[in-house]
């Protein structure tokens, strides 16, 4: 489904990584491994588009993502170190409105039960602002549960949550797998998926 | 396609509504600029009506750099412009919503309050229907340009004063059009002409601009 | 032959290294016999007087200035479309040279204006246009000087000229329109008086001696650019401690 071949990433002047080949099928999770600084980012950022790669290309359901926006978009979801919701709204207007940008409809009552599963149940209409970190990392993941992706791209999902926090990610990933998803992950901490294995990937040596 | 373009404007509408105090910046902002040209210049009547045209143009032209600052600069701090881009329609879509939002939350006020300010400036009747039509025409024009702008410096240092240098040389034909439109009918000399090429500057950046700015804003997320 | 090898950097550096002194050197004796074809051949003009030679300066820097413009957004899209690090390189080198010259159009612009029209400066719609080409200048090399990754410098500096170019027409026949409608504010230069022959040579040979000129520091600019963009690759290394 989504393979990589010989993708080079350089920042700034330096290269991080070169020669990188994987392909990652369905009900398959890969791993990111490396050291601060050494690319995980950059090639979750090449992974989902938002970045070009100096060399090489990524490729889904054979296609390069850059001629396969629209399938790509509506099949990948990303979250990234910036959780990408609005202070200004509430998490149940923030979801829906993910959703609408997706072209996806969300009922209130399913934006309402995504929030409730990530144990939001009592800021569902609060503004984001007043939110915790950790609160706002889990709005960002409801967003993810809800957005029907087949692949997900999640960078450092476990930054800024509690026990129950990590738990609740580790079960969503973990769900989404077993149901034949895909998910590209770096994680510093350690992340217990139970009987799942994710392939692992070292950038950056 | 367009419910996600519909999607973008009401997502940035219903944002600037709930910031009412940061919107509002740009307008007052306008207001004062307008009014300080007679306390600099001297109230003589016919005089200000020489420079009325003029002097609300360039206004509406800073009212807007200084609004543009924030065109993608909130979306790219919070991380949902890159959720944006990556959605599943094209890019320049987003680009034109976005354009088309700050149109409708600092253009059309600037429309509104712009007859009161060419009262203060002698314009007769004729001349404030015209004015207003020229900044109907010609403020879109100021947003899909600038939208370029703000894309290319989103996240430098001192992008807010970099916004002016780029764009501003951009403005000159707007700035031209409008202006003179309202100076034509002041002359008698009448504003088609203005008002027809202002038209084709607004197809044309309805036409490029949307797809420039998508290009500026990958650039600026990598 | 392999047109591509010559967009290499490590090819580049050294062929541009032999050229820039024959460029420089035939704009050297270029500009030295436009100059003394302008200054001492060209005959007195009988309604301007002496003051009229500085056009020998001011007309090839106004070409220039316009001309590069072009080219360096020639170079943008071709950047942009094809993903040459070269093209980029070469769009920013010609920008400093550009404005120098846009600046030199508007001083000696003034200079002319002073005897001719009896002020320094007039709000004439090519005085006018070349006043806003400098700041498209100065808004490019200020976007790219702000821009800390080098990558992402190239391709704004090149998108945004991409918009002026399209812009410059515009801008001009705007300027244009607008100086015609304010005609008393204006004098017109296009009287155009029977130019002397000898004008037109000394003109066209200091065109070419700019046109020399620019490619000569264009290409210098150049090398810089690419040493320092590859100052990590082993042959600008080894160049940089042969150097040393």
């Amino acid at each position: 489904m989504l393979a990589i071949h010989d993708l080079a990433c350089e920042r700034g002047e330096r290269l991080l990584f070169k020669g990188l080949d994987f392909a990652l099928g369905e009900g398959e999770a890969l791993l990111v491994r490396g050291g601060n600084g050494r690319g995980k980012t950059s090639l979750l950022r090449i992974l989902c588009g938002l970045s070009a790669p100096a060399a090489g290309e990524v490729r889904w359901r054979g296609e390069p993502i850059a001629r396969a926006h629209e399938q790509y978009g509506r099949e990948m979801a990303y979250v990234g170190h910036a959780n990408g919701i609005k202070d200004d709204l509430t998490p149940l207007e923030n979801l829906r409105l993910a959703a609408a940008l997706g072209g996806r409809q969300l009922g209130e009552d399913a934006a309402q039960a995504a929030l409730v599963q990530v144990g939001l149940a009592r800021c569902v209409d609060l503004p984001a602002r007043v939110l915790s970190f950790g609160q706002r990392r889990r709005v960002a993941l409801a967003a993810l549960a809800t957005a029907g992706a087949l692949l997900w791209i999640l960078d450092e999902p476990l930054t800024g949550l509690d026990v129950d926090g990590v738990a609740m990610v580790e079960g969503l990933i973990r769900d989404h797998v077993a149901a034949g998803g895909l998910a590209v992950m770096t994680t510093h901490q350690p992340l217990a998926l139970g009987s799942l294995e994710p392939r692992a990937l070292s950038v950056g040596e | 396609m367009l419910s996600f373009l519909f999607t973008v404007v009401r997502r940035d509408i219903l944002l600037a509504a709930r910031r009412r105090g940061d919107w509002l910046t740009a307008q007052f902002f306008f207001v004062m600029v307008v009014s300080l040209f007679p306390l600099g210049i001297g109230p003589e009547p016919t005089m200000l009506r020489t420079i009325g045209p003029g002097v609300v143009w360039v206004a509406a032209l800073l009212a807007t750099l200084l609004s543009l600052g924030r065109l993608f600069a909130d979306d790219h701090r919070d991380g949902s412009l890159e959720q944006l881009l990556l959605s599943p329609y094209p890019n320049a879509l987003l680009a034109l919503g976005k354009a088309i939002a700050h149109w409708i939350i600092n253009g059309i006020p600037l429309l509104l309050i712009a007859p009161v300010l060419g009262i203060q400036f002698n314009l007769p009747a004729e001349a404030l229907a015209v004015l207003v039509l020229s900044l109907a025409i010609g403020t879109p024009i100021l947003s899909l340009l600038g939208s370029i702008g703000a894309a290319l410096t989103l996240g430098l240092r001192g992008g807010g004063t970099l916004i002016t240098l780029l764009i501003l040389p951009l403005y000159v034909p707007a700035l031209i059009f409008g202006a003179g439109a309202v100076d034509g009918v002041l002359a008698g000399t009448g504003a088609e002409a203005h008002l027809s090429l202002l038209g084709a500057l607004l197809v044309m950046a309805l036409l490029i601009a949307p797809w420039i700015s998508a290009l500026a804003l990958k650039v600026s997320v990598e | 032959m392999n047109l591509y090898r010559y967009a290499s950097p490590a090819t580049f550096h050294p062929l541009a290294g032999r050229l820039v002194p024959w460029f420089a050197g035939l704009a050297a004796v270029l500009a030295a016999v436009g100059l003394y074809i302008g200054f001492f051949v060209a005959p007195t003009d009988f309604q301007q007087g002496e003051g009229y030679r500085i056009i020998f300066i001011h007309v090839p820097a106004a070409w220039m200035s316009m001309f590069i413009y072009v080219v360096m957004a020639f170079w943008s899209a071709i950047g942009l479309a094809f993903n040459t690090r070269l093209s980029f390189i070469l769009a920013r080198a010609l920008a400093p040279t550009g404005a120098m010259f846009t600046f030199v159009a508007l001083w000696t612009g003034a200079f002319w204006g002073k005897p001719m029209w009896g002020a320094w400066w007039v709000w004439d719609a090519r005085l006018t246009s070349e006043l806003i080409l400098l700041f498209l200048y100065v808004g490019v090399m200020a976007l790219q000087a702000a821009i800390d990754d080098p990558r992402r410098a190239d391709r704004a500096g090149a998108l945004l000229n991409l918009v002026g170019v399209i812009n410059v027409p515009i801008i001009y026949f705007s300027v244009k329109w607008w100086n015609t409608l304010h005609q008393g504010a204006s004098v017109s230069l296009t009287r155009a008086p029977s130019m002397a022959e000898t004008m037109l040579w000394g003109m066209l040979v200091m065109a070419l001696a700019a046109w020399m000129y620019t490619i000569a520091v264009a290409l210098a600019r150049a090398r810089t650019l690419v040493l320092e963009r590859e100052r990590r690759t082993d042959w600008a290394r080894a160049l940089l401690e042969g150097k040393a």
